[in-house]
């Protein structure tokens, strides 16, 4: 006690530093020429990352006279939205010229079942095996786990042989029946791993209170999941927007997704090769997937951190 | 047989619980009379909160059987065992406002609306939560946690109140007011309670027996003071009190017709020692209370011998201090005005009949 009162009133002891300013109150901040670099790295990097962007931007909002002088930085002299207009109505795969919109809804049509079928049947699996132990659930458990390593090209061919047998190949309900398979082992994990985390305390507390299986499931661990269940949309929306192999193989002609029909568009070979189309038909294709990057922000993050061990 | 459990509200037969190839309890018996508080004392992983989740329905035992107000409730679900628990993280579900909390379990038995209101009313006077019913559990103290927590078990009505060290998240002056919380409580509910925890004041201060466990054994079901005063073994008297009880290793020797304790220079009559059977000499621990020793205070006692102090450590209330009995550790316990200095020659004298003598291979009371 009276030591600390005498160094308190003894200020000009204290030990000074370069500028002779004794050490008092918060620590004065630095800006150091190494922090300087890597600001300077990150801006570079991220320029160099979105000039493919700006490229995809600008091409999109040109008319094709523009674009053969070849300018591939300049921006637009005539900005149109003709190119656009055409991507999502009128574009050509093959003979028809619909444009991208009715990928668009195939592919709402295929993601938006398959993300909530695989969601609540992944968070049904994560709740009994975290607290129903069975017999064999640490077996099973470690099978769905194998499953997230399994390559998809082994599986493809049994898979079509299957769901030919019951009739449901290039159907629908088949690629959702996919979708959902495969989304099960990473999601099975990321609810398993969550309910996990959670003190075992409150399951037991809600037995006592007479709650069986799906009562608890409902009325205490759903209400939970708020946050995890947010991260598994992000991960299947965006996983299965993007999916290209299984929308070609399992969802037959008539239900191909939009990235199915992008690629017909930007491969076609007749004609003129339409480059501010293409362009615009891309951009519209990733729109799904990058406007919930954007929108998602953290919680993205936690996805990619649980999603981790898919790689 | 099933007779024999009037009076019982909880009773516990031959009870034993596996997990693979671990024993974790080993044929254990309990009675528990109606509007008895027991508390489950012991380290951990001696299997007290094991036992009471046992009894709760929680885990399947592996042999043994479980009556409940003279019910065989072993294969029962535990809401229909008549219980309620508290949790040691309080447990209650986080987004449920309190009133929803207190109200869950009686939602799910289907409780006509006017019951559950009445019960939820009395329990909140009851446990002094009543401006608490509309807030999340996030917006409560500990302290409220556990009173809510409390309140859940209450408004179940049952027979049998569960805790499971109810009061080892708080910290000490909030524990010690719930302690008293929880002791008016029973006397004013008179149910039977049984409670697990590892703080022997929260034992000594809330039992009307103890059972003090270890490596999934009774060592010793009685009173508190009973247990405090005559431990019928060394485990028992090491783990109760605090300071703990000071062992002192020697032999026991017969000399003309008595009893004494040898240890290198030191001889202790035993005189006065109440042996639980028929003494033989032998290598023997003999054991003390810190607050049963008096130092510098004349030579009256059956017993008195000269030390120097080695250490004092004052406590506020009173002050233990430390020195050597046969180059062994001892320690006194005096009233912070007595506080004698360090390396001061001081007398100490006791009664061998407040001690308690142990064997030395087995540590059972002899």
């Amino acid at each position: 006690m009276t030591a600390a009162q005498i160094t308190a009133i003894q200020p000009v002891q204290d030990a000074q530093d370069q500028t002779g300013v004794a050490p008092f109150g918060p620590k004065p901040r630095h800006v150091s020429p190494g922090r300087i670099g890597i600001y300077v790295f990150l801006v570079i990097a991220a320029l160099f990352f979105l000039i493919p962007v700006y490229i995809m931007i600008v091409t999109s909002l040109k008319g094709m006279p523009e674009i053969r002088l070849g300018h591939l930085f300049s921006l637009p002299a005539e900005p149109t939205f003709q190119p656009w207009a055409d991507a999502w109505l009128h574009a050509c795969t093959g003979r028809d010229c619909n444009g991208l919109s009715p990928g668009f809804y195939n592919s709402l049509k295929i993601t938006v079942p398959s993300v909530i079928i695989s969601i609540i049947c992944a968070s049904i699996n994560g709740y009994a095996l975290t607290f129903w132990p069975y017999k064999g659930a640490n077996l099973l458990f470690g099978l769905l786990v194998f499953g997230a390593f399994v390559p998809y090209q082994v599986v493809i061919y049994p898979l079509i042989i299957g769901l030919s047998s019951v009739g449901l190949f290039a159907t629908l309900p088949g690629i959702i029946i996919v979708h959902t398979i495969f989304g099960m082992p990473i999601l099975t994990l990321l609810f398993r791993n969550f309910y996990a985390a959670l003190p075992v305390e409150l399951f037991k507390a809600a037995r006592v209170d007479g709650a069986g299986f799906w009562r608890i499931f409902f009325s205490i661990m759903l209400p939970m999941s708020v946050p995890i269940t947010v991260v598994a949309i992000i991960l299947q929306v965006t996983g299965i927007w993007n999916d290209f192999l299984f929308g070609i193989v399992f969802a037959g002609r008539s239900n191909w997704p939009m990235t199915v029909q992008l690629n017909n568009i930007v491969n076609t070979t007749t004609g003129v090769r339409e480059y501010n189309v293409n362009m615009a038909a891309t951009i519209l294709t990733a729109a799904v997937p990058l406007i919930i990057y954007f929108v998602s922000g953290r919680w993205f993050v936690r996805g990619i951190a649980a999603g981790a061990v898919k790689g | 047989m099933d007779m024999a459990q009037n009076g019982t509200s909880v009773s516990i037969q031959d009870l034993s619980l596996n997990f693979g190839a671990v024993s974790v309890l080993k044929t254990l018996n309990l009675d528990v009379a109606q509007g008895e508080f027991v508390v489950l004392l012991g380290p951990s992983g001696c299997g007290k909160s094991t036992l009471l989740n046992c009894v709760a329905g929680l885990l399947d035992i592996s042999e043994g059987r479980i009556f409940i107000k003279g019910k065989n409730v072993t294969w029962e679900e535990p809401k229909d065992r008549g219980i309620g628990m508290v949790f040691q993280s309080y447990a209650l579900y986080p987004q449920m406002t309190v009133e929803k909390n207190l109200s869950f379990g009686l939602r799910v038995a289907g409780l006509p609306r006017d019951e559950i209101v009445k019960r939820i009313a009395r329990a909140a006077e009851i446990l002094q939560i009543e401006p608490l019913l509309q807030r999340k559990p996030s917006a409560l103290s500990g302290g409220q946690r556990q009173r809510v927590a409390i309140g859940r078990a209450l408004v179940r009505d049952v027979d049998v109140f569960l805790f499971d060290e109810p009061l080892s998240n708080l910290d000490a002056k909030l524990r010690s007011e719930l302690r008293v919380e929880i002791k008016l409580l029973h006397r004013k509910l008179q149910n039977t309670m049984i409670y697990v925890t590892h703080d022997q004041i929260e034992a000594m201060t809330l039992a009307d027996r103890i059972a003090v466990m270890k490596g999934g054994v009774i060592q010793q079901l009685d009173a508190p003071q009973t247990i405090y005063n005559r431990p019928v073994n060394r485990f028992v008297a090491g783990f109760l009190g605090s300071p703990a009880m000071n062992f002192v290793e020697g032999r026991l020797e017969k000399h003309g017709d008595g009893w004494s304790f040898v240890a290198e220079d030191l001889k202790i009559p035993l005189g006065t020692y109440q042996f639980d059977g028929q003494p033989e000499a032998g290598p023997a621990v003999f054991g003390i209370r810190p607050e049963h020793v008096s130092l510098n205070s004349g030579t009256g006692w059956p017993f008195s011998t000269s030390a120097n102090v080695e250490v004092v450590e004052p406590m506020g209330s009173d002050t233990l201090v430390w020195l050597k009995l046969a180059q062994q550790k001892f320690s006194v316990r005096v009233t912070s005005e007595r506080t004698p200095q360090n390396d001061e020659a001081v007398t100490l004298g006791f009664d061998p009949m407040r001690a308690s003598l142990f064997d030395a291979e087995t540590g059972g009371r002899i």
